[in-house]
């Protein structure tokens, strides 16, 4: 269906669109992360100029893969042809693991503000350049993220106990 | 015409009224919101237990029904809420979520809504049949004509303290 739209992707990028998959009508796209602003900014004004849905995947233990443990996914879609285009960016914690970072698309949606502060409060992703990450479903006294697949299951962050019996 | 009369201490008359004059608060924070109104409506007509009267404001009220999934983050908001009412007060769990936390293990999800505020009865259910809610309205009622709800127990603990200090031997009952 969006075919068309990811061959003009390749074309326009080459090698920072990394892999492309296209199966069951469903077209995606694996680019470098450093430069999805740019990515998404020109396929915004090529037509796919809605953002449905900014989502996070922690990959821990998925698969054998090296690198590119979180997978930021932008869910696209032409509001004048009704097609969808899923654009993928993969990235790391920092070297004393840091929180991983990528660039916010703020500028070009303002739909993607509680998107990126949903996508920091449960996976600790930092969109740089947002300006007011703050947690948005978790309470401020929470540590950690707990989607990641390395959040024990079981750890509770009470904020208030009974003190009498 | 013979002379009918009761002989009753004033604390089992008092607690006899109050057992048929619950004002509830209901705390609904999930679906089985949605069954706690079955038993409010004509079919199961928990105004035949006197307690049909929901108050929303917890100053009002004595009874409060915590209805759904407590998460952490509202733990405190429920202790206040708790903390607001006037005694004497009774506390229902309504389903498993508020009694245990449920299906839920996880983050997010409080173990049982009695990790910050004492529980008088407990009704389990996913949600809960009217029957049970009246069941357990009913077990309530009986606790409180027993005089054993939890704030009843503490006035009465702090009231043979008191006397104890004084001097005199507590209250027996």
């Amino acid at each position: 269906m969006s075919q068309a739209a990811l061959d003009a992707l390749k074309a326009k990028f080459g090698d920072a669109v990394r892999s492309t998959l296209s199966a069951h009508g469903d077209e995606s796209a694996l680019i470098d992360p450093t430069r999805n602003r740019e990515i998404l900014g020109w396929l915004k004004s090529e037509g796919f100029d809605m953002l449905v849905d900014l989502s996070v995947l922690d990959t821990l233990g998925l698969d054998a893969r090296e690198h590119g443990r979180f997978e930021v996914v932008y869910s696209l879609r032409n509001m004048t042809s009704g097609r969808r285009l899923r654009i993928k960016a993969a990235i790391d914690l920092g070297v004393s693991d840091e929180n991983p970072r990528i660039d916010s698309v703020l500028p070009l949606w303002k739909g993607a503000n509680w998107f990126e502060r949903e996508a920091f409060d449960m996976y600790g992703v930092e969109f740089v350049g947002h300006g007011d990450l703050r947690r948005i479903l978790m309470y401020e006294e929470f540590i950690g993220h707990p989607m990641r697949k390395d959040y024990p299951k079981d750890r509770r962050q009470p904020l208030v106990r009974r003190d009498f019996t | 015409m013979a002379v009918e009369f009761y002989s009753t201490k004033l604390q089992d008359a008092v607690n006899w009224a109050r057992k048929y004059s619950l004002f509830q608060y209901p705390f609904v924070t999930a679906c089985c919101g949605m069954e706690f109104m079955a038993v409010w409506g004509p079919k199961y007509d928990i105004g035949r237990f006197g307690a049909e009267f929901p108050r929303f404001s917890p100053r009002q009220a004595d009874l409060l029904i915590v209805v759904g999934t407590i998460t952490e983050r509202q733990g405190p908001v429920l202790r206040r809420v708790w903390e607001q009412m006037c005694e004497p007060k009774w506390v229902i769990a309504f389903g498993v979520c508020a009694s245990t936390g449920g299906f839920y293990q996880n983050y997010s999800a409080m173990p049982g809504c009695d990790q910050v505020i004492p529980v008088d009865v407990y009704i389990p259910g996913c949600p809960p049949r009217p029957e049970q809610v009246l069941d357990g309205l009913i077990m309530l009622q009986d606790k409180i004509k027993a005089g054993e709800g939890w704030v009843q127990k503490r006035e009465r603990r702090e009231h043979d303290a008191q006397r104890l200090a004084k001097g005199k031997l507590p209250v027996i009952g």
